[in-house]
């Protein structure tokens, strides 16, 4: 049994092997890309590195989810909506750093409100010029949304599909309104043609790197919170939610007040991967409010094994380096590909790929008793969540 | 009124008339001789449209089978003058030039260059006389549908020189919509005329029409007139009308929600089997819909000459088709995640992309169009500003037939019997000898099944397509969720307000604004109450 230090978290094995994987690939990147020279075959390219940084994106976004869904059972098929939220806010950071080098040259309108003839900039546009504002917003938006949506969610006990029904609503309805020119997001659109952020220009190799560090970093960060919340006494309360709600509830707990603060959580980790993901792709559009998005970041989690944190992280990379090589290769295959990972994944592997993975492993040592328990590898350590 | 002044007229002018009447009555009496014709005909090669006007007028007066043809061809420049005669003749372009045919026996008299002959030049006053005179013939043709187009071109248009025409066409009318349109035509046009008192009945009288004339004509008459007691009468016709189309436009708004409600009920209702009664989130809903509208489209694409009949063949179709693939998926996918609704809900989101992707293959990503069969297209005109499409109309029928067999099935037969014991409590069903699994697929298969019907519906109104299905797979579940699972009468109340509410909604927000409007509606509505509008009771209710 872990105890629930903030510090036993970080030093925990899993949390340990998991940021020496993590950092250790960002620290390779990092090298390959800045000190060997474009030619030489040991060169990773921008491309590369942004595309790295993206799919980190992707696994803090998986990594909330698995919060959520691993440990309390929300399935949430709107989480798409709280990372679309914290990219909004990010982008109109970058909107308004713009500045005069639009295409208009209005030194206070984002380009597509003088397209729109609006004259003065709209009241929930302000103190976006700064940095710390905007990220005060990446926190607050997705966090309040989520904090308002859940406490009238939990408190009527919508649960189980109802909860996913309605969640998918949400984004949707989201989706809808931001497509709409009058709300002020740069409809259809969305936000683009960022310039600089924090006064780094987004086309140099250094800040393409620097955003990846920064992603790993965040991923790390909330890897080991979600490790500490996880193993504290408030993490086991929420498993408890997770297996027996009303026996939860029946022995004294106010479930809702744990399922609220979870899904809170949860939603700004989302937004934080939102914020990292719109600088590095350079666009934040309505479709990323899309009820398919947030479906498929729920299959990333059921690829890689929920409610072991890492196996979320795992499954994101994985699916997405699946999609970037498929959609290349052979487009149209793509959907069937993904659609078939879907059925496959919930039918004979409810476990992911970790719980396969676990289950061989656990099959071997009985086969072959170790000698040595030191190993470090990345399959889970014994005493781990279900 | 409008009939009082009428009459009037007709005694009035009755004897005037008798000419054009008892000519237009004889017109199959066989062609009378021609020269007359060739005379007027030839009127028309003066300069000023004057004296065309009056030209047009007097052929249109002559009792004589080439009228018709010869009016249009003037509509259309074929009367052409021929330069070195100055005849009026028919020309026909080709490529040397004109073939001048006689305009009466259409005999071939001449081919001249393209420079010898040059059309008779018409202006829009003259097309609007041309018109008014056609439709005055068709006023006298024995096809009440003809008659009633003809009234519609003469309301708004018909000159003063028309009047008495008219007056005794309507006197000669039998059929009541017609009736209305010929008064319509004259109310307006005495709207013009110099008697006050006849000004002030006309104006009474258009006070009951709803066309879209008439307002024009009486807003023209308030800016016109200098008579304080005829603005006045003019105005309060104008409010009336306003009041009259406000409340049909009204009705419209319900109807168009209705339909809309009628579609959702549709879509809505084979998730009411599956995800309601089986307790089976089914993502592919959405794609068994749409594999609907793929089956109407392919079988029009195989009777290509039968349009009009190869719905009814659709809609067993479309039935078979999606049942099949629905008892397919349940076999292969759902039966080994029952009692874990979160994981079905993801496989069968699976499920969805797949056939979804299969249709892009197989069809192409672009959208294909079911032709509409005669029968269903048209509106059912109740007055000129409120009409029921029969698209819609048909829909709304159908949708409600198949709720009833839905719900006698489910209550009446055997199966539906089974399908309710399996819902209610699968151990105890089982016990009592219920083969389930069988249950299962086949409930799955029904659900499915109505799915096609509603991809059928939808090919009629809407554009089939590899998205089809996404576009209707939230609205359905909020449609189930809203009306309260497991409650067939539930998801009908629920289609039918969140139609309604969504249309009253849309000319106030927006289309766009209307929908987010609902769909937080019913987000917050769920949370008061979690079950929905009509929650089950007893054992069943719980999880």
């Amino acid at each position: 049994m872990r105890d629930s230090t903030f510090k036993s978290a970080f030093s925990d094995r899993t949390a340990k092997t998991f940021m020496g994987v993590l950092l250790g690939a960002t620290l390779v990147v990092t090298l390959l890309n800045q000190f060997f020279p474009p030619d030489s075959s040991l060169h990773v390219s921008a491309y590369t590195v942004t595309l790295l940084g993206k799919y980190l994106c992707y696994a803090l976004l998986a990594l909330s989810l698995d919060l959520v869904w691993g440990y309390c059972g929300i399935l949430s098929l709107g989480h798409g909506a709280f990372f679309a939220l914290g990219g909004y806010a990010m982008g109109m950071y970058l909107m308004r750093q713009i500045g005069d080098r639009g295409v208009y040259g209005n030194p206070e309108l984002p380009d597509f409100m003088v397209f729109l003839n609006w004259s003065e900039l709209p009241w929930y546009w302000q103190g976006f010029d700064q940095f710390w504002f905007a990220a005060l917003m990446i926190l607050l938006v997705p966090g309040l949304l989520a904090f308002v949506f859940g406490w009238l969610a939990f408190r009527s006990r919508v649960t189980g599909v109802y909860l996913s029904i309605i969640t998918q609503a949400l984004t949707y309805a989201l989706m809808l309104a931001f497509f709409r020119n009058e709300l002020g997001f740069g409809g259809n659109n969305g936000l683009t043609d960022f310039k600089e952020l924090l006064g780094f220009s987004l086309q140099s190799d250094s800040t393409r790197v620097g955003l990846l560090i920064a992603t790993a970093l965040s991923l790390a960060m909330a890897f080991v919170l979600c490790r500490w919340i996880t193993g504290s006494k408030l993490g086991r309360v929420v498993m408890a939610v997770r297996d027996a709600e009303s026996r939860a509830r029946f022995v004294g707990y106010r479930t809702e007040h744990y399922k609220l603060w979870i899904f809170t959580v949860s939603a700004i980790l989302a937004g934080i991967a939102g914020a990292l993901y719109v600088p590095q792709v350079g666009i934040i559009n309505p479709g990323e409010f899309s009820p398919l998005n947030s479906i498929e970041l729920v299959v990333w989690v059921a690829v890689g094994g929920r409610a072991t944190l890492y196996g979320a992280v795992i499954g994101a990379i994985l699916v997405n380096y699946g999609k970037t090589v498929f959609t290349g290769v052979m487009p149209e295959a793509w959907l069937f590909a993904l659609g078939g990972l879907f059925v496959a994944v919930t039918v004979f592997l409810p476990q992911g790929l970790v719980g396969l993975v676990s289950q061989r492993w656990a099959a071997l040592r009985k086969q072959f008793p170790p000698k040595n328990t030191n190993n470090d590898t990345l399959t889970p350590a014994e005493g781990e969540a279900p | 009124m409008g009939h009082a002044i009428g009459r009037f007229l007709t005694t009035l002018l009755l004897a005037a008339l008798c000419n054009t009447v008892l000519a237009d009555l004889a017109t199959d009496t066989g062609p009378a001789p021609g020269p007359g014709l060739h005379d007027i005909l030839n009127q028309l090669a003066s300069r000023s449209f004057d004296d065309k006007e009056a030209a047009i007028r007097q052929l249109a007066e002559q009792d004589h089978p080439r009228v018709v043809p010869l009016l249009n061809a003037l509509m259309n420049r074929d009367l052409v003058q021929h330069r070195d005669s100055g005849a009026i003749l028919l020309g026909r372009k080709n490529s040397d030039g004109w073939l001048l045919l006689d305009p009466v026996s259409e005999a071939e008299q001449q081919q001249v260059g393209s420079r010898d002959a040059r059309p008779v030049v018409i202006n829009n006053r003259l097309r609007t006389v041309i018109n008014n005179q056609l439709a005055l013939r068709d006023l006298a043709s024995p096809d009440s549908e003809q008659r009633y187009q003809a009234a519609g071109q003469l309301i708004g248009n018909a000159d003063p020189e028309m009047l008495s025409a008219l007056t005794a066409r309507r006197a000669k009318e039998t059929v009541a919509r017609v009736q209305d349109r010929i008064d319509v035509a004259l109310n307006i046009a005495t709207l013009d005329n110099d008697d006050l008192a006849a000004r002030l009945n006309a104006i009474d009288a258009l006070a009951d029409s709803l066309h879209p004339a008439a307002k024009n004509a009486l807003r023209d008459r308030v800016a016109a007139s200098d008579n304080p007691a005829e603005v006045r009468a003019a105005e309060k016709a104008l409010a009336r009308i306003e009041a009259r189309i406000e409340r049909y436009q009204t009705a419209d708004t319900l109807f168009f929600g209705l339909s809309l409600g009628s579609v959702l009920l549709l879509a809505a209702i084979g998730l009411a089997i599956t995800f309601g009664v089986m307790g089976v989130i089914n993502m592919a809903h959405g794609e068994l819909i749409m594999i609907g509208a793929y089956t109407t489209y392919v079988i029009q694409q195989l009777l290509p000459n039968s349009h009009e009949w190869s719905l009814l063949i659709a809609i067993p179709a479309a039935f078979m088709v999606s049942a099949l693939v629905g008892i397919l998926i349940e076999r292969f996918v759902i039966r080994f995640l029952y009692g874990r609704p979160l994981e079905t809900l993801l496989a069968t989101f699976g499920v969805s992309l797949i056939l979804q992707q299969a249709v892009r293959v197989i069809f192409s990503p672009l959208n294909r169009t079911v032709v509409t069969p005669e029968w269903m297209s048209g509106a059912l005109e109740i007055n000129p500003v409120f009409s029921l499409t029969y698209n819609r109309l048909y829909i709304i029928f159908f949708a409600l037939a198949v709720f009833l067999a839905l719900l006698t099935l489910l209550k009446k037969t055997r199966l539906g019997l089974q399908v309710r014991a399996v819902s209610q409590n699968r151990t105890t069903a089982r016990a009592m000898g219920i083969r389930s699994e069988r249950v299962n697929a086949i409930t799955f298969g029904l659900g499915s099944g109505i799915a096609g019907i509603a991809g059928v519906a939808l090919a009629q109104l809407t554009n089939v397509g590899p998205n089809l299905g996404q576009s209707y797979i939230i609205d359905s579940f909020m449609v189930v969720v809203f009306g309260g699972v497991g409650n067939l009468w539930g998801t009908l109340t629920a289609a039918f307000s969140l139609g309604i509410a969504n249309k009253l909604l849309e000319p106030m927000a927006g289309a766009v604004l209307a929908k987010i409007i609902v769909l937080i509606f019913i987000i917050l509505f769920i949370q008061r109450k979690p079950r929905g509008l009509f929650p089950q009771r007893g054992r069943a209710a719980e999880e």
